[in-house]
């Protein structure tokens, strides 16, 4: 029966998406109360943010009556394809994936159109030369990140003409969040001359590598004004050298971080992290809205950018335990 | 032999002084030494602190690699050292009481030692080719402490737990107290015993050591174990550091710097003669190498160009070949090489037992034969 029901969706899918092609359509019923079937396939668990960004998908799909189809990658391209082969023979109605790498992915998605099912990327983007080949992607905006940190930087540093030593802990070299939030921090503090990055080395996205790298900074520049780290990770493991410096964190060295872990919102109730620029996982409900109005055959923008906010030390202790992650 | 063994580590004891020295120019505060917080602080210490965790594991990659062996699988091991020790320390009534902090390091370094059996059952026992055996705990350990931590990084606050890595006794940190102490021990263990002769009599050539009535077997299976042992220890050690285990990266690809210090440090691959002090000069080397990467500024898209340049230089001045031929101009008895010289391949690299002249006598002919 819900096999059925899901072919007639995916029968009224493809004719909104107009790319007739044989296919055989069982008589149409009227599918106006029927749930939208959506096949999600997620990169793996390998963090808790990406653990909450699975609950927070699971859980708004739930919330949105949409039927989820839900598989996990494992971190290997080669089972996303096969997940995605599956969701277009099992005629779902919209497939959305996390993709695991950036290439690689013409064949199933030229597959998915000729199908007629729509496709919306989600979190990571993907190199393609092939057109319309999704309808769009939804995820952060690591640009506009570093941006973010920069502006209030700018901002906290206002009343001062003194010059402002950063250092920097990058991410993994040669990631799109390091690259990007690198690019758009350094646009914002670039257009101030007093704003100079004094180190910037990559911590790897991890606690050591953050606690190593901010260890051999402090051994090497005595007047750090400033730390900004590309992950909550790397600038908690850097708070351990700052302390082991005899400094205080939050006090005599600002520290501005990214991601918004409740690690993070727990240390910077203690005032040791003054700002946290959020990068969402949430984006369950967004993710919904979408799915019904692509499967609607709405127009939707090819590039949408999840709601995130930018929480300082007043906000921290009362957002803590809302924190999901 | 032991003049040998001495003349072999001049060399990186020398591209570890040119790196300290290079590093002084740079970084004027860099041989400084102070005391922070009742510890002491600078540049020399931090490479003591953060490369005990790979001195530790490269001491037990070099048991291993004597006996021929090899253990892909220490980092793998850190990863669930942190990971048992963290999740024990979690879960106990109360995480700051030194009794249930020593209750987690002492089960979380048993199991290492069981994994390290293991690997050693394989090599030993089963006869799996020591790289084949250790890869299959290089990846399922990995998992195992993911599973542990239910793929999130564990944060443990407790005080005690902290101090492993933190504290100090008389100012001088913990984990180098740590590393020195194994470091002693595995010296008397195996120079001041009859075990480092077994082990070079095994290693150098299996067969004659069991004629010569060595038990291999349980020596390959207790070497596997203290080398799993150090991994754990390690591995607490780097966990305590940051207060969290993460199964995901704690350790990883530190079994290929440990094999790298352990061959800058003179010890062979093919097994037999192993060198101690040269795997200490090793794992120093490559310490030095990040932290002078992130004082010196290399931006880190060039870190790892950098890093094998410098590995590079050492492996060449470490062959005697490199050395006779960079040294054969200057020498009265040595005329300029011909240039068909460099196209022919170079024989395998012989040991340093040979004088330089020799060698070069001894090559000279073998170029003209075919």
């Amino acid at each position: 029966m819900k096999k059925a029901l899901s072919a007639a969706a995916a029968a009224l899918a493809l004719a909104v998406a107009a790319t007739a092609c044989g296919g055989g359509g069982e008589g149409a019923q009227s599918g106006g109360d029927d749930p939208i079937v959506l096949g999600f396939s997620q990169v793996g668990a390998e963090s808790g943010w990406r653990t909450a960004n699975t609950e927070s998908i699971k859980q708004a799909a739930k919330e949105a009556g949409i039927e989820l189809k839900f598989s996990d990658a494992q971190q290997q391209q080669q089972n996303q394809i096969q997940a995605i082969r599956s969701f277009i023979q099992q005629n779902v109605d919209v497939i959305a994936f996390s993709p695991v790498v950036e290439s690689g992915w013409d064949t199933v998605l030229l597959e998915a159109k000729a199908a007629g099912i729509p496709v919306v990327l989600t979190d990571r983007a993907v190199e393609t030369d092939q057109k319309d080949v999704y309808e769009t992607f939804l995820g952060s905006d690591f640009v506009e990140e570093g941006r973010k940190a920069g502006r209030w930087l700018v901002e906290e540093y206002a009343d001062t003409d003194d010059q402002v030593n950063i250092v920097e802990l990058q991410g993994t070299t040669g990631s799109a969040p390091a690259n990007d939030r690198k690019e758009g921090f350094a646009e914002i503090i670039g257009e101030h001359d007093k704003f100079e990055v004094v180190a910037s080395q990559s911590g790897d996205f991890t606690r050591s590598g953050g606690q190593e790298v901010m260890q051999a900074f402090l051994s090497s520049h005595d007047d750090i004004d400033v730390l900004y780290a590309h992950n909550d990770d790397m600038a908690l493991g850097a708070i351990e050298s700052i302390e082991a410096a005899g400094l205080e964190p939050g006090e005599d060295i600002t520290i501005i971080s990214i991601d918004g872990i409740k690690d993070a919102f727990r240390a910077m109730a203690d005032g040791k992290i003054n700002l946290v620029v959020e990068c969402n996982p949430l984006i369950g409900p967004q993710l919904m809205d979408l799915v019904e109005k692509v499967h609607a055959g709405e127009e939707v923008k090819p590039r949408i950018t999840v709601e995130e906010g930018v929480f300082t030390q007043d906000e921290a202790a009362e957002a803590l335990p809302d924190r999901k992650y | 032999m032991r003049s040998a063994q001495t003349r072999r580590l001049v060399w990186p004891l020398l591209v570890l002084a040119l790196l300290v020295a290079a590093n002084a120019v740079a970084t004027p505060r860099f041989l400084e030494i102070t005391v922070r917080g009742g510890r002491l602080y600078g540049s020399l210490v931090d490479i003591l602190h953060f490369g005990t965790p790979l001195l530790l594991i490269s001491l037990g990659m070099t048991a291993v690699i004597a006996l021929r062996g090899i253990d892909l699988s220490v980092g793998a091991v850190v990863a669930v050292a942190g990971a048992v020790a963290c999740t024990l320390i979690e879960s106990a009534a109360e995480p700051d009481s030194p009794s249930a902090v020593a209750g987690a390091v002492a089960a979380a370094l048993a199991v290492c030692a069981l994994l390290g059996l293991w690997n050693g059952f394989l090599v030993a026992v089963l006869r799996i080719q020591p790289i084949v055996a250790t890869l299959i705990l290089m990846v399922a350990g990995r998992g195992a402490a993911q599973l542990i931590t239910g793929g999130q990084i564990t944060t443990v606050r407790s005080a005690p737990y902290r101090e492993i890595a933190g504290g100090s006794v008389a100012t001088v940190p913990v984990t180098v107290i740590v590393a020195a102490a194994t470091l002693l021990l595995m010296w008397l263990l195996v120079r001041r015993t009859a075990l480092g002769l077994l082990i070079e009599a095994i290693g150098g050539n299996a067969e004659a050591g069991r004629l010569a009535g060595i038990r291999a077997t349980g020596l390959t299976m207790a070497a596997y174990t203290f080398c799993g042992l150090c991994a754990g220890l390690a591995g607490i050690i780097i966990s305590a550091n940051t207060g969290s285990a993460d199964g995901n990266n704690a350790g990883l690809w530190i079994e290929l710097d440990a094999i790298l210090a352990v061959v800058i440090g003179g010890t062979l691959l093919t097994g037999g003669r192993f060198s101690i002090a040269g795997t200490v000069l090793g794992a120093i080397i490559v310490q030095t190498l990040s932290t002078t990467v992130y004082t010196m500024g290399v931006p880190p898209e060039s870190t790892l160009v950098f890093k094998a340049l410098v590995v590079f230089g050492v492996c060449l001045l470490q062959s005697p070949r490199f050395r006779a031929q960079v040294a054969a101009p200057f020498r009265r008895s040595g005329p300029p090489r011909p240039p068909s010289n460099t196209a022919t391949p170079a024989p395998p690299e012989e040991d340093d037992v040979k004088p330089e002249a020799a060698s070069i006598a001894d090559q000279e002919p073998r170029e003209v034969r075919p």
